[in-house]
């Protein structure tokens, strides 16, 4: 192009711009401003329930009536497994399987020195529990009153879907039931016998399990889990179970 | 009546003769004797108890009985896509393997049936079970009932196809298609709904199991259409020729298809090596399941019989049936990898455990292999029988 051409054509500046368009301009930029304000209204309104957001249960927010629950003392336990063989014994959790167990955690305190933690874990009667939404034929469901997961062998027709399901491989095939078995936090075993605890939790000499209703905030286990500078964590948040096992580091 | 039905709808004369007694009561035998055999290996493994009969285990509960069961209803959902191409959408070049490919979708999920009947451990609490307690968040739920539903519409339309009721029969297949779409879709759903499976979960599962039921009808309808022609001394007229040649082209996009999918799995699941996923995808890649994935799956499933369908665009029948084998052979690759592969990585991965297998292992049993090999009879002696009842399941000009 020559600078002659270039003399020729119109002018891009300011000048050239009919009142009606710097007006649209205007507009479009108070829209997009609004629309963001908007929104960045709507966010800050939402706050108020995204607090509930973390593994703890906002106060009163308990949707079983007793909701129990299981706080797990981590740090405390040293794997001397009485809770493994309470459970055998009182549920006749066949030698195959188990209903709880405990792993074996190794971390790094640097200069070639390790500490050992031991991590017991069992069914976590989550409040979306993933099993029972699979399971095709309700023979697993979540207990309307207490919010333990149960099972109705009979109805099983072990197709297995609950096992993949569950985050917390929780679940195995008995076959003396030919159905899926899984802790159930002693229901049938001991608590609708008027027993107040599980097998795991009477056998464990450290008092690494506690067990309660956390929707009484009067019981062990919420104020373990209200404490203040507490740690409290679940197993795999992020399958949004919402699990009802809780592990805290003091 | 039971009699009656049956000379209604079996066609006395015209389509084709089927080869000699001979060599058909041979074939027969063979095949009913491997299914009895596959029968009696299911039958003795519900008595003593699966833990000692299969190789599937608490950390990986399904095996390859159900890698089979996915195999067989994805085949059958294909073929229903496939013969819906022709009865249901008017497409006239898919019109002469239609009949048989509405037979062969039903032979296979029958075949389907008699394999996941053995997995399930008691399938004979399903009937009551599935009613009294149904669930409908259940996609295991969804993906039964609709099934059955599915067999039923399936059922009638060729029963109607046999009577020559061609506007009943394009409605009731219409309904199989979309009760088998939505069953199969649930199928990939029971899958892809897992949040605690990260290989599996997604909206891929259902997507992707929906698009490779079309590759798999396409691939099984050459196949049996070739192996009933060259088994019998037929000879295929240009109508179906050019049948054949239109569904292996269709066959050819869905395989490039599902190669661009496999391509978008390989790369999410390795990219920012996603917990869970990651270590599910490296299996496939260059772990114990590599010669699976790129032999099988690949290979076999997927270049391989794309490649030679383009090279003859669809036209030498023997260099297509050469396609559809390899090709059904690494659909069973991929059916057998999805399943399984997606178990492998245990609940607890990623925790610093000490004495906790980074990757769980499963090989099938003796049993299981027996029941599989038990449903593959099943489904050909069904289709073997089919030629000789149904006369080469052709279509008159109307």
């Amino acid at each position: 192009m020559k600078i002659d051409d270039l003399e020729q054509m119109d002018s891009e500046d300011l000048r050239g711009l009919t009142s009606n368009e710097r007006r649209k301009f205007l507009k479009m930029g108070l829209a997009v401003t609004g629309l963001y304000l908007g929104g960045t209204v709507l966010s800050l309104t939402s706050v108020k329930n995204a607090g509930a957001a973390g593994v703890v249960p906002e106060d009163g927010q308990y949707p079983y009536s007793p909701h129990y629950s299981m706080v797990i003392r981590e740090r405390l336990c040293i794997d001397c497994e009485r809770c493994k063989n309470a459970c055998v014994k009182t549920n006749h959790v066949p030698a195959y399987g188990f209903r709880t167990t405990i792993l074996e955690k190794r971390r790094s305190l640097g200069g070639g020195k390790h500490e050992t933690i031991f991590m017991p874990v069992l069914c976590n009667h989550c409040n979306r529990p993933p099993c029972v939404r699979v399971c095709p034929t309700t023979a697993t469901y979540k207990d309307e009153k207490t919010g333990i997961v149960v099972m109705n062998p009979p109805r099983c027709i072990g197709c297995k879907t609950c096992m993949t399901a569950c985050p917390y491989n929780a679940r195995y095939f008995k076959e003396e039931t030919r159905a899926v078995d899984k802790c159930d936090f002693c229901f049938n075993s001991r608590l609708s016998k008027g027993e107040s605890t599980t097998a795991c939790v009477e056998a464990c000499p450290a008092d690494v399990r506690v067990f309660g209703d956390l929707a009484d905030n009067k019981s062990r286990v919420y104020q373990l889990v209200h404490a203040p500078e507490t740690m409290v964590w679940v197993l795999r948040p992020e399958t949004g179970a919402v699990p009802n096992v809780f592990y805290i580091n003091s | 009546m039971n009699n009656n039905f049956l000379t209604n709808i079996l066609p006395a004369e015209g389509g084709l003769e089927a080869a000699g007694t001979g060599k058909y009561n041979v074939v027969m035998a063979i095949l009913g004797m491997l299914t009895l055999v596959g029968v009696g290996a299911g039958v003795h493994s519900l008595w003593v108890g699966h833990e000692h009969t299969f190789g599937v285990s608490r950390g990986v509960p399904w095996g390859m009985l159900i890698a089979a069961y996915v195999f067989f209803v994805v085949t059958s959902t294909g073929l229903c896509i496939v013969s819906s191409v022709g009865h249901v959408f008017g497409i006239k070049n898919f019109n002469p393997i239609a009949k048989r490919a509405v037979f062969l979708s039903i032979a296979t999920i029958v075949a389907g049936f008699l394999v996941i009947a053995f997995e399930i451990e008691n399938s004979w609490r399903m009937p009551v079970g599935n009613v009294i307690g149904a669930n409908p968040t259940s996609n295991i739920w969804w993906m039964g009932t609709l099934y059955g539903a599915y067999l039923f519409f399936m059922l009638i339309e060729f029963v109607m196809l046999q009577k020559n009721l061609h506007k009943t029969a394009t409605a009731f297949g219409l309904a199989g298609l979309l009760t088998g779409v939505a069953a199969h879709s649930n199928l990939g759903a029971v899958f892809g709904l897992l949040n605690g499976r990260e290989f599996w979960h997604g909206p891929y599962m259902p997507i992707y199991f929906i698009t490779s039921a079309a590759m798999s009808g396409c691939v099984a309808i050459i196949f049996f259409t070739y192996i009933a022609y060259k088994f019998n001394g037929w000879k295929m007229n240009d109508d179906m020729k050019k049948a054949m040649e239109s569904v292996a082209k269709m066959g050819a996009l869905m395989m490039a298809i599902i190669i661009f999918f496999t391509c978008w799995k390989m790369i999410t699941g390795v990219t920012g090596q996603p917990p869970g996923k990651y270590e599910a995808m490296q299996t496939l890649l260059t772990g114990t399941y590599s010669m699976n994935f790129w032999g099988g799956e690949v290979v076999l499933g997927m270049i391989f019989p794309l490649l030679l369908i383009l090279a003859v665009r669809g036209r030498n029948m023997h260099v297509l049936f050469i396609a559809s084998l390899a090709g059904m052979i690494g659909i069973f690759f991929m059916r057998y990898d999805l399943v399984i592969v997606g178990q492998l990585v245990p609940a607890y991965h990623g925790m610093g455990l000490v004495d906790y297998p980074e990757l769980l292992t499963y090989v099938p049993s003796l049993h299981e292999n027996l029941v599989v090999v038990g449903g593959i009879a099943f489904c050909a002696l069904l289709f073997v029988m089919g030629e000789k009842l149904f006369r080469g399941h052709l279509t008159e000009n109307h």
